[in-house]
């Protein structure tokens, strides 16, 4: 039980950052409109979410211009992939074990 | 610590996110059964007021703008059943993602409309140049099988349903390879009855 619950990534813990990263693993890049608009966000929370996932190094940035607007895009890490799937994981181990 | 329910309520929100972020979820199943009855409704008068058959042979000499005039009639039509279908299609799916607070063109309608859009652009362009040479029979084919690439491919973007629609054209388009006489028969299947049973269906499925 305590080793399972070790598993479980305390930045995995907010439910936003869980969104984050289940998009982020499903598509290649996202922008951050992308981002805002499927999970419903002022843009100073979700920079502040995504910021936190870029200091555990689970997501990068990319910048890129359309046209002459900056445009932000973010995508998931090695070691962020890994981090999500092994928290997955113990989420599952967790609702299992109570059985 | 957090209970078994918060547990699966963090999984039952990483499936959801991950679905609505890869899949266009507004496609609109009205919009389907309303393209059939346009394409019944072209079909029928390709078929019965143009006198249509794709198996005749067709005169060369006179044409329009490289297409024989025997075949702008039928060319026309079709490219309008196609331009009110996707019409219909854009303005209730906008319809449906307004409902659901979402914008129509977000990164999974992108991806979808592009793997629907490269084998239906290029299997048009085909349909023109074989139209331009009088071979009208290819053209019903090649119309169907394109198309049903399209949504095939489409089909892992949005509703899975899409994908089973793509297989039956594809099998009607070549049915309608295998016998010309029978490809007037074939497209009304296809782009018309196909699609009704289709919008209704999702209708019922997803939309109530």
């Amino acid at each position: 039980m305590k080793s399972i619950l070790l598993k479980l990534h305390k930045a995995f813990e907010s439910r936003i950052r869980l969104g984050i990263m289940s998009m982020l693993v499903v598509n290649e890049t996202l922008d951050f409109n992308a981002l805002k608009e499927y999970l419903e966000l002022t843009d100073g929370n979700l920079a502040s979410h995504l910021k936190a996932l870029e200091k555990e190094a689970f997501i990068g940035i990319k910048k890129t211009f359309i046209g002459k607007k900056p445009n932000t895009r973010y995508y998931i890490t090695p070691q962020g992939k890994k981090a999500f799937e092994d928290h997955l994981q113990a989420l599952q181990a967790l609702i299992d074990l109570k059985e | 610590m957090k209970n078994k329910q918060s547990y699966l309520q963090d999984l039952a929100e990483v499936r959801a996110m991950m679905e609505r972020s890869s899949k266009f979820l507004s496609l609109s199943g009205l919009a389907g059964l309303l393209a059939g009855l346009y394409a019944l409704l072209g079909s029928y008068i390709v078929w019965r007021v143009l006198g249509f058959d794709p198996a005749k042979p067709v005169d060369l000499v006179s044409s329009f703008w490289g297409i024989p005039e025997a075949l702008l009639a039928p060319v026309a039509v079709a490219v309008g059943v196609l331009f009110f279908a996707a019409g219909t299609a854009i303005i209730l799916s906008a319809g449906k993602a307004r409902s659901k607070r979402e914008k129509l063109w977000n990164p999974a309608a992108r991806r979808m409309i592009i793997q629907l859009l490269v084998p239906l652009v290029c299997g048009g362009t085909l349909a023109l140049i074989f139209m331009a040479r009088g071979m009208a029979e290819v053209t019903v084919s090649f119309t169907l099988i394109f198309y049903g690439l399209g949504l095939y491919n489409a089909g892992r973007f949005t509703y899975g349903e899409i994908s089973s629609l793509g297989l039956i054209n594809l099998v009607l388009g070549l049915l309608a390879a295998w016998k010309p006489a029978y490809g007037l028969l074939c497209w009304a299947a296809g782009f018309g009855l196909a699609h009704i049973l289709y919008g209704i269906y999702m209708h019922y499925r997803y939309e109530r």
